[in-house]
């Protein structure tokens, strides 16, 4: 299918754009003007200063003279091509490909785009009325080639659409300026009478490259599509994307079902070619009355697999409301990542956390009742109880440090320890006996002091001295005492966990 | 009858007996099954004298300290089963599991996977799953209060991918009984050390098979010792190891 563009030319970018947030501007004349050799030089007037005979090139001071109550403003290169940008990704709404020409102007891939608006005609006319709303003064044209739509633009009569395949017939009676070559070479070119791009198109091309460089050849053939010329799009259009659409709107589950299945399939064969999965996607279905509804999943394992990717969408499908119909759907891969290559094992099952039948599990439960209730932990390098693991983010993530065994550590732990009464006579030995939710455990066998200091660049606050007891009917506690065995102040023993 | 007759009987009835258990849901072991748990005499209580994996086995307790202790012993079973490299999961309300504790009873506790949530049916749905899927060794469930009917769910979905389910319920009132295959009662034990050492010993339960289908119930004594179990006779002294690092 051949490529159309729309190139679109704002020949009073900025001083449109000061009109536009000052109305009262409207009437009168302005200028911008910029500091150049210690002179105000003008950059842009707008109409009402044109018609003065005040226009860009001139000193401000020599413009002042010809109209004293001209007003002036600074101009700032870099903000109006913000500005430019801000016009492109607005451009957004026509193409998913916009990209900024030069300092004044928008390029719009418009390639299998105008069928929605109902031709070219409408397509075109649909951008030039919006941008006429605004108060922008812009001329535009649809074409085969970028650089026939900006000759066009810049040098056409008002030629909206260059229809496919007579870019040539378009572009011959302008001049070689609409080809967007340097001065110097435009300058050689007038010099030797070639006026207009019919002088240049039968010549030999080798001549022409001799006398003019290779660059102005390119863009000869920029013009007439001989080369293609590419363009940076203003947000990167989205790699791994595919679009279904629907001659009639979709109502029912199924038809969603079998819409999601086909895409899938698709998006999933592009992926395995590249050694691709997806971590994150999105399927959004576009309704007939504009609304968009979507529905977005997450693994945890870069996938391919389009049976697995249909499981987890079609726990959330039901969020899809389908409404008058839907017309148009669409997957987006927002995530991507390369897949781990992983070794098939012919004579044991692989088990542990890669396996695969386990990683689609932990998707299919995270997506329904959310990732954040999964967890595992890994060994933090602490010695405090509280902070001596770390959740992990990740189920590949693979473990820093050891585990560390060689103290004896309760296999409940209680979030917060709980305050106990204790009887202990000696200062520096475990308890005799300890109340604990209104029951007297007497302890018959302990171990310790385990001294564990508070980490004082995390906080601050007393060691704990912690000793592992049994009571008389062989249950077994993790108590620790805060701080100091002291006469005078005040201490307190906690409970903290449970032995096995 | 002679005694001829008499052995030819015995043999059919043990024939009879090995092709019924099939079709109640016991499936023997393939062959060189690495997972094989060894609980020494306990094993003989069970049908075919094997620890019945791919079954649902649960564990009674009423107070803190009895929930301790079961979880001491799922977790020194859970070293069994996990030990060629297998992945867990945990199920529970709120985690009370202090991970760097089951390194002591031999497992990679970076290997289970803790899930949590306030909704009682959600974790009944995730035991579910979980139960039915081949990539998890075992599950592990603390779900105090669930139906009969939730109950004979798990215990088909494990019939079907032969994963081991342990059920451990904590709650001061008697519990409703659930289906599974075996149900044990964990309470601590007094432990000894070597005589007149002082301090504390290896975990040490009173391991109660309550319930068992197809086998016999029985009482033991039994300590969590250098990685395995071990069967403390009561006329027994305290088994003589070397002591350098007490489990908890």
């Amino acid at each position: 299918m051949a490529k159309r563009y729309v190139a679109i030319w704002f020949p009073s970018l900025k001083t449109d754009w000061i009109s536009i947030r000052n109305p009262s501007l409207q009437q009168k004349a302005f200028v911008l003007a910029t500091p150049d050799h210690g002179r105000m030089m003008i950059t842009a007037a707008n109409v009402e200063a044109r018609k003065q005979g005040i226009d860009k090139g001139m000193v401000l001071a020599d413009a002042r003279a010809i109209l004293p109550s001209l007003e002036y403003f600074d101009d700032n290169p870099q903000k109006f091509l913000r500005i430019l940008e801000s016009i492109a990704n607005w451009c957004i709404r026509f193409t998913p490909i916009a990209a900024v020409e030069g300092s004044e102007g928008v390029i719009l891939d418009a390639t299998g785009c105008a069928h929605l608006w109902g031709g070219e005609e409408a397509y075109v006319d649909a951008i030039a009325n919006r941008f006429k709303k605004f108060g922008y003064h812009i001329r535009l044209c649809m074409a085969d080639t970028i650089g026939t739509a900006w000759a066009l633009t810049h040098f056409g009569q008002n030629k909206l659409i260059v229809a496919s395949g007579e870019e040539s017939g378009a572009l011959m009676d302008l001049s070689p300026a609409a080809l967007r070559i340097e001065n110097d070479v435009l300058e050689r070119l007038y010099k030797l009478g070639l006026r207009k791009i019919s002088n240049l198109v039968g010549m030999p091309r080798k001549a022409l490259r001799r006398r003019f460089g290779t660059a102005f050849l390119r863009q000869l053939d920029y013009a007439l599509g001989v080369e293609h010329e590419s363009i940076i799009p203003i947000i990167p259009p989205e790699p791994f994307q595919e679009r279904l659409p629907c001659l009639e709107p979709i109502l029912t589950l199924t038809g969603i079902e079998i819409a999601l299945q086909q895409l899938l399939e698709a998006l999933c064969l592009r992926l395995q070619q590249s050694g691709k999965g997806l971590r994150l996607a999105r399927f959004s279905a576009y309704r007939v009355d504009g609304k968009i509804e979507k529905i977005e999943i997450g693994t945890n394992r870069a996938s391919n697999q389009s049976a697995h990717l249909f499981k987890l969408f079609e726990l959330k499908l039901g969020n899809i409301e389908p409404d008058l119909g839907i017309e148009l759907f669409q997957i987006d891969a927002t995530k991507v990542e390369d897949v781990q290559a992983t070794q098939e094992k012919i004579w044991s099952e692989t088990s542990g956390l890669d396996n695969d039948d386990l990683m689609e599990l932990i998707d299919r439960l995270s997506n329904k009742i959310g990732g954040d209730h999964f967890q595992r932990f890994l060994p933090d390098e602490h010695y405090w109880p509280e902070r001596s693991f770390k959740p992990s983010d990740s189920f590949q993530e693979k473990t820093a440090s050891a585990w560390r065994a060689d103290r004896p550590r309760p296999v409940h732990l209680l979030h917060t320890p709980e305050p106990i009464q204790v009887m202990a006579p000696i200062p520096d030995y475990p308890p005799m006996l300890f109340r604990y939710r209104n029951k007297l455990h007497k302890i018959k066998k302990a171990d310790g002091p385990e001294r564990i200091e508070r980490e004082w660049w995390i906080e601050e606050g007393p060691h704990r001295d912690y000793y592992q007891v049994e009571d008389e009917d062989g249950q077994r506690y993790w108590l620790f005492r805060s701080g100091h065995y002291s006469a005078e102040k005040k201490y307190q023993w906690y409970i903290h966990g449970f032995f096995a | 009858m002679g005694v001829s007759d008499l052995i030819e009987k015995a043999d059919i009835l043990a024939q009879l007996q090995r092709d019924i258990l099939p079709l109640q849901g016991y499936k023997p072991l393939p062959t060189g099954n690495r997972m094989n748990i060894s609980l020494g005499p306990v094993n003989s209580s069970f049908p075919n004298s094997s620890f019945p994996l791919g079954a649902i086995h649960e564990f009674q307790s009423q107070s803190n300290e009895e929930a301790a202790a079961s979880t001491g012993f799922v977790a020194g079973l859970l070293s069994h089963l996990m030990r060629d490299g297998g992945a867990c999961f945990w199920i529970s309300r709120t985690r009370r599991i202090f991970p760097p504790a089951l390194k002591t009873f031999g497992i990679e506790p970076e290997r289970i996977i803790f899930v949590h949530s306030d909704r009682a049916n959600d974790l009944l749905w995730v035991m579910e799953e979980g139960l039915k899927c081949r990539g998890l060794s075992a599950v592990v469930g603390e779900i105090p209060e669930l139906s009969f009917t939730a109950s004979r769910r798990l215990q088909l979905a494990v019939e079907q991918s032969r994963v081991t389910g342990f059920m451990i319920r904590q709650h001061h009132r008697q519990l409703k009984p659930i289906a599974s295959v075996c149900r044990w009662r964990i309470s601590p034990l007094p432990t000894e050390l070597e005589e007149g050492m002082p301090g504390v010993g290896f975990p040490r339960w009173n391991v109660e098979l309550e319930k068992v289908r197809n086998g016999k119930t029985g009482k033991w004594q039994m300590e969590w010792a250098e990685g395995q179990f071990n069967i403390i006779h009561p006329s027994h002294q305290a088994t003589i190891v070397a002591l350098k690092t007490k489990v908890g």
